[in-house]
């Protein structure tokens, strides 16, 4: 096997990967994206499979995506009551704003499945090889995180 | 009549609003920047322009590893034989950038830069160096005399071969080297001979055409 010029890799996949980690993170994705990007060159040499660099990108960043956001957990000053962000607000999100901020709450399986889906328009199967996860809990994972958006979730197409 | 609103699937499709100073090509550099200070900038490569065509410089922390007209071919080969940790950071390159541009406007004779010779080995190295120590600007010399100058005079097909795959065209003046008899011999880079011709020309080794 024969790597590619790491440069390809960028060409092809670091604007969609600042896309999708701006969509996730907001004002963080900056310093994600460099987390993410030295990752992957430092391991690149090392790598034994080729066949889906994106996924592998994507990968990394998934994880990277739950340290950002057990850092924020840690800075977080201690409130006397904790919302449970983890249950859908009463009702859908009415403004542009207000549904970027819904988005970037969600679990990270599912906002990584609906970023991938919507904004970067991937197919259910690449989603899952990003996310290490079959196509059919990529699929699963996008109606759930549109449940949690309060947006219809038989807006899941069968497939891109 | 009203045109429809964008639902939220339109607005997940068109992306957020994006933030403020943090653009793709802000965030690349920055990168850059990053992998040069965490040392894992194995192959850093740059385009020039030139007269004699787009030129992609690529250099390793050692020196300059490639000169080359094609650029994915250049990559291609750097990843396989040096590093596939290739990436474009043209500030890494800037001293040879700015030689080329003396060299080609006139004002530099000859080229001091540090030089990788991993893409190169052997008798074929030896050949380049010499060339490189004697051969100076607006001087040519045949195949044989560089065959007698590296103690090997019967190896002028070999010298041939070391020149037609030298990594570094230009830097190392593989153009000035000459057929037996004063014809031109070929080129292997872009414009072929027509190229080793404008070049001679412009050092004033041939007449200018």
């Amino acid at each position: 096997m024969q790597l590619p010029p790491f440069q390809a890799l960028v060409d092809a996949h670091a604007g969609d990967l600042h896309r999708f980690l701006v969509a996730a993170l907001g004002a963080d994705a900056d310093d994600c994206f460099q987390d993410v990007m030295i990752t992957a060159l430092r391991g690149y040499p090392t790598l034994r499979d080729d066949r889906n660099l994106r996924g592998w990108l994507f990968t990394i960043a998934a994880s990277r995506i739950v340290d950002v956001h057990r850092g924020r957990a840690r800075r977080a000053a201690p409130v006397a009551e904790v919302p449970d962000t983890s249950t859908p607000t009463d009702a859908a999100p009415v403004d542009d704003a207000e549904l970027w901020h819904a988005v970037r709450r969600l679990p990270p399986m599912q906002r990584a499945a609906v970023l991938q889906r919507y904004l970067l328009d991937l197919p259910f199967r690449d989603i899952g090889a990003a996310l290490g996860c079959s196509e059919a809990a990529a699929r699963q994972n996008v109606r759930a995180g549109l449940a949690r958006l309060r947006l219809d979730p038989t807006l899941v197409e069968d497939d891109a | 009549m009203t045109p429809t609103p964008p639902t939220p699937v339109d607005v997940l499709r068109a992306g957020p609003p994006a933030e403020p100073g943090a653009g793709l090509e802000h965030a690349l550099e920055r990168f850059r920047r990053a992998a040069q200070s965490e040392g894992l900038l194995d192959v850093a490569w740059a385009s020039v322009d030139s007269p004699v065509g787009a030129l992609v410089v690529a250099a390793t922390p050692q020196g300059l590893v490639c000169v080359s007209w094609e650029l994915d071919d250049a990559l291609d080969e750097l990843a396989r034989r040096v590093s596939p940790r290739v990436l474009e950071a043209p500030a890494r390159l800037d001293g040879v950038r700015r030689q080329l541009d003396e060299y080609f406007a006139g004002r530099r004779r000859r080229f001091e830069v540090p030089v990788d010779w991993t893409l190169v080995a052997g008798f074929r190295r030896e050949v380049l160096q010499v060339l490189s120590a004697e051969v100076p600007y607006g001087a040519t010399a045949t195949y044989g005399e560089l065959a007698r100058r590296v103690g090997n005079p019967r190896a002028s097909r070999a010298v041939g071969s070391a020149m037609a795959t030298n990594p570094l065209p230009i830097v190392v003046p593989c153009h000035r080297v000459l057929r037996a008899g004063g014809s031109l011999g070929n080129y292997s880079g872009r414009g072929g001979a027509d190229t080793k011709r404008w070049l001679l020309g412009f050092e004033g080794a041939i007449p200018a055409r």
